[in-house]
């Protein structure tokens, strides 16, 4: 369902990861993802500094329905959080690619986002779960 | 297999997001949850509540088998045309289901009861029927569909034969209309003004494509949740159950206890419990810190540290119902709480921290217009 570019990484928990040239990676979560949980309300975002291994639980969007953790798809520290969301959530599911992401990881290593998934392995994940 | 309403093709055709409701496959939301709440709010939403069950209660004694076995009494609506909202209750004073009787003529009383508890529902009232010349009867094969805000009833009319429209223009609210299988309730779960109207299953389709093409939203059953809290509506099964009374569940005005002379099923019960003494009440809560309220939440006393955990099963309250509110833009829920709480603030569970909350009167929201105020 719906977009996914090519030139982002993926995980098995629907986030997306854009690594940049920096040595940074910005990660959000997928349109499958947003579209899923429907009208996001309220988004928990991690603080600036903190350091998460992958796997962690580092924020938590929720739904009218229900809350969902998001985890760190790779370890790193944040370098920034995108605090647009604390007035408008509604940008996750607007554009969950683009205004809609949520934070910046200064990663442990540029290799790191090699294990996750691509574009068309995450359609795997995606389709399976409709 | 799930069961299905006429409707369920226009769903799938609508693209829906459909889910297991109590057996039946429903609509949770076609596009936008809030963009359907709003929908009813400001305009008109159409909702299919064919998976609740329309019950025809006739016979000689259909009157007196009502005021036996109703909390309220029908006594209230004896004109022709009038409906009454009651709970039924069981022998211990627990409410088996809440519904809206509509007293459509003479003897011939129209019953709506809730999915989850329709065969329940069917059993006691088959089982109380014994005594009395009285013949209750399902009608699985009428279709249900509410029409809801404040444009509500002049699309309905446009959909209605010329005859019954005219009466149902006519209603005021809490009355009812009826030709033949049709009839049309000024009733609905949503605080604003509107018809829920009871057709023949095949003829709902139509209807339904009728009303969308005149401008009305279908909507699904998760913004009716969000509709009904702001509105300060009980859940049955969440805010009621058989093991919490109408007067624990903010429902003491809907027990007739007047007459003296009126015996119903549960009476008894209530009357002992209110000489022991009401333990608990249901109040409104707004959040005034971060988060969404959740349904099963813990509440305490505001800084009740003897209360530490909010995942405690200890904590003396607990939230019946809890949701983000479209229409406030913040995050409400009912709380059942001690009896002697007086308290103007609380705080409630919100993921494993406690989270300042404010008590409110339990309608947040009617005709459109918030009743709290927010800040």
């Amino acid at each position: 369902m719906g977009e996914r570019p090519d030139n982002y990484r993926y995980t098995q928990s629907h986030e997306w990861v854009a690594p940049a040239e920096d040595g940074t990676a910005r990660i959000g979560i997928t349109d499958h993802a947003q579209s899923s949980l429907g009208d996001l309300v309220f988004v928990e975002l991690p603080e600036v500094g903190t350091s998460f291994n992958a796997g962690e639980q580092v924020a938590v969007v929720e739904s009218v329905k229900a809350a969902s953790d998001i985890y760190a798809p790779v370890a790193g520290e944040i370098a920034s959080v995108n605090e647009t969301l604390e007035d408008a959530p509604e940008q996750v599911n607007e554009d969950p690619f683009g205004e809609g992401w949520l934070f910046e990881l200064k990663l442990e290593s540029e290799e790191a986002t090699e294990s996750l998934l691509d574009a068309a392995a995450y359609k795997e994940v995606a389709d399976a779960d409709d | 297999m799930p069961k299905h309403t006429p409707l369920h093709d226009e769903h799938v055709s609508l693209g829906a997001k459909l889910v297991d409701f109590a057996g039946w496959e429903m609509p949770i939301n076609y596009s936008s949850q809030i963009g359907e709440h709003n929908a009813v709010r400001e305009h008109a939403g159409i909702f299919d509540v064919s998976h609740m069950t329309v019950v025809d209660i006739r016979g000689a004694q259909s009157r007196d088998f009502l005021r036996r076995v109703l909390a309220n009494d029908v006594a209230k609506i004896d004109a022709d045309g009038k409906a009454l909202y009651t709970c039924m209750l069981n022998a211990h004073g627990g409410v088996v289901d809440d519904l809206i009787v509509y007293h459509v003529a003479g003897n011939w009383y129209r019953a709506v009861v809730n999915a989850a508890t329709t065969d329940k529902d069917l059993a006691w009232l088959h089982s109380q029927a014994r005594d009395f010349d009285v013949n209750v009867e399902r009608r699985d094969e009428l279709a249900i569909v509410a029409a809801q805000g404040p444009a509500a009833r002049e699309l309905v009319r446009e959909h209605l034969g010329a005859a019954l429209a005219e009466r149902a223009m006519a209603l005021k609210p809490f009355e009812v209309a009826a030709d033949g299988d049709w009839s049309v309730g000024r009733t609905g779960y949503t605080g604003e003004d509107g018809f829920e109207i009871v057709l023949p299953g095949n003829m709902a389709v139509g209807f339904w494509r009728g009303m969308i093409r005149s401008g009305a939203t279908p909507v699904g059953l998760g913004a009716r949740d969000t509709l009904r809290l702001e509105a300060g509506l009980n859940l049955y099964g969440q805010d009621m159950d058989e093991d919490h009374s109408p007067l624990v569940a903010n429902l003491g005005w809907t027990v007739a206890f007047e007459p003296e002379e009126r015996a119903f099923v549960g009476r008894n019960a209530l009357e002992m419990a209110r000489q022991r003494g009401i333990e608990t009440k249901l109040v409104g809560v707004l959040l005034e810190g971060r988060g969404i309220l959740r349904t099963g939440a813990s509440v305490r006393a505001a800084g009740d540290d003897a209360v530490a955990e909010p995942s405690a099963d200890n904590a003396p309250g607990e939230l019946t119902s809890g949701s983000y509110a479209p229409t406030l833009e913040r995050s409400i829920g009912f709380a059942r709480v001690p009896v002697d709480w007086d308290y103007a603030r609380v705080e409630v569970g919100v993921r494993g921290k406690w989270q300042p909350a404010r008590v409110v009167a339990t309608t947040f929201v009617r005709k459109g217009k918030i009743k709290v105020a927010l800040d």
